[in-house]
């Protein structure tokens, strides 16, 4: 654009009507974009299996309801493993912009930690419902709970595996623009995962014990 | 090896491609996220384990509470806002939304439907 206006003022000079060079670029400018647009694909990945648990999730087939499996207190301490992930993981935004290395490593760190609690307690309930004969094959409700549950539980792993993977890069490398472009498609990623965990602790194990 | 440069060569660069609208919030802005987070959290658990209003009452409670627990995350977490990346991002979130609540509102409208059609009139099977 510039240089079409400057062209065109330039005084005794033939104006030029096309961009004399090509639009720059940098490269990354548009991953925050498209990676955005990623998260909204798999926000309707989560809505199909919503709707698959909305639709199936009453069928008991005989075996055990909400009211028989869930415990809520453990639904409660899972929540609030993944907001203080959430907020952890925002502080290391913050030390980020500072372009404070260590501390940026330290909150990525407990994020981590906090994950991995995150998923701990749910393998642990996932193994404690298997083992009370809870299984996905036992009814239509148990197999959309599992997919359901088991695909979030899943991006949570993925998440923690980017993340450690960011924190080697983040120390290999510093904080370089590469790393934070990175970081930031991440901390969509992690506040995205705690945005539909609302849908699963609301829908799911709320609902179900109503 | 100094992890941080001296110098960063990427402010210019991203204050060129516009990205000072895309910001990270401040600590004030993610400390209010993450208070209102809690009570809007803290709450529906209470509502359902104390059994204090009808079913039907608590239910409705607590969906409205994860729908202003997800507006709270998408604003003080995610910075959504009109004007990041030139407005695109909540043009396709709008989109994204419209897309869920037809699924979700059509899939559960007719399954529900063709349950409660559907199962009574096996026995007198009157289809053609």
């Amino acid at each position: 654009m510039a240089t079409i206006a400057k062209a065109a003022t330039a005084p005794g000079e033939e104006p030029v009507f096309y961009l004399t060079e090509e639009e720059h670029h940098a490269e990354g400018s548009s991953t925050l974009l498209g990676f955005w647009i990623y998260l909204m694909s798999d926000c309707l990945i989560f809505a199909m299996l919503f709707a698959v648990y909305g639709v199936i999730g009453g069928n008991y087939a005989g075996g055990p309801g909400p009211r028989d499996l869930f415990e809520l207190p453990l639904v409660a301490l899972n929540t609030s493993m993944l907001l203080l992930s959430s907020i952890t993981y925002g502080f290391a935004m913050l030390s980020m912009d500072r372009r404070n290395v260590a501390q940026t490593q330290i909150w990525l760190g407990i994020t981590g930690l906090f994950g991995a609690a995150f998923i701990g307690i749910e393998l642990y309930e996932f193994a404690h419902l298997i083992h009370e004969g809870a299984t996905p094959q036992t009814s239509g409700f148990l197999s959309a709970f599992f997919t359901l549950v088991g695909t979030h539980g899943l991006h949570v792993t993925f998440g923690l595996i980017w993340l450690v993977t960011l924190m080697v890069q983040v120390g290999r490398k510093g904080l370089i623009e590469a790393n934070q472009r990175r970081l930031m498609c991440l901390s969509m990623f992690w506040h995205f995962l705690d945005v539909i965990w609302i849908g699963v602790f609301t829908f799911v194990y709320l609902m179900g014990m109503v | 090896m100094s992890p941080t440069p001296k110098h960063s060569p990427d402010s210019h660069d991203a204050d060129h491609l516009g990205h000072e609208t895309h910001n990270h919030g401040s600590l004030h802005s993610y400390l209010i996220g993450f208070g209102l987070s809690v009570v809007l959290t803290a709450i529906p658990f209470w509502l359902v384990m104390s059994g204090v209003f009808a079913p039907a009452m608590t239910g409705g409670l607590i969906m409205a509470f994860a729908v202003a627990q997800i507006v709270v995350h998408m604003i003080f977490f995610l910075h959504m806002n009109t004007k990041s990346e030139g407005g695109w991002t909540i043009l396709a979130l709008i989109f994204t939304l419209i897309l869920v609540a037809i699924a979700l509102s059509g899939s559960l409208w007719v399954m529900y439907h063709l349950n409660t059609n559907m199962m009574p009139a096996m026995p007198t099977n009157p289809a053609p």
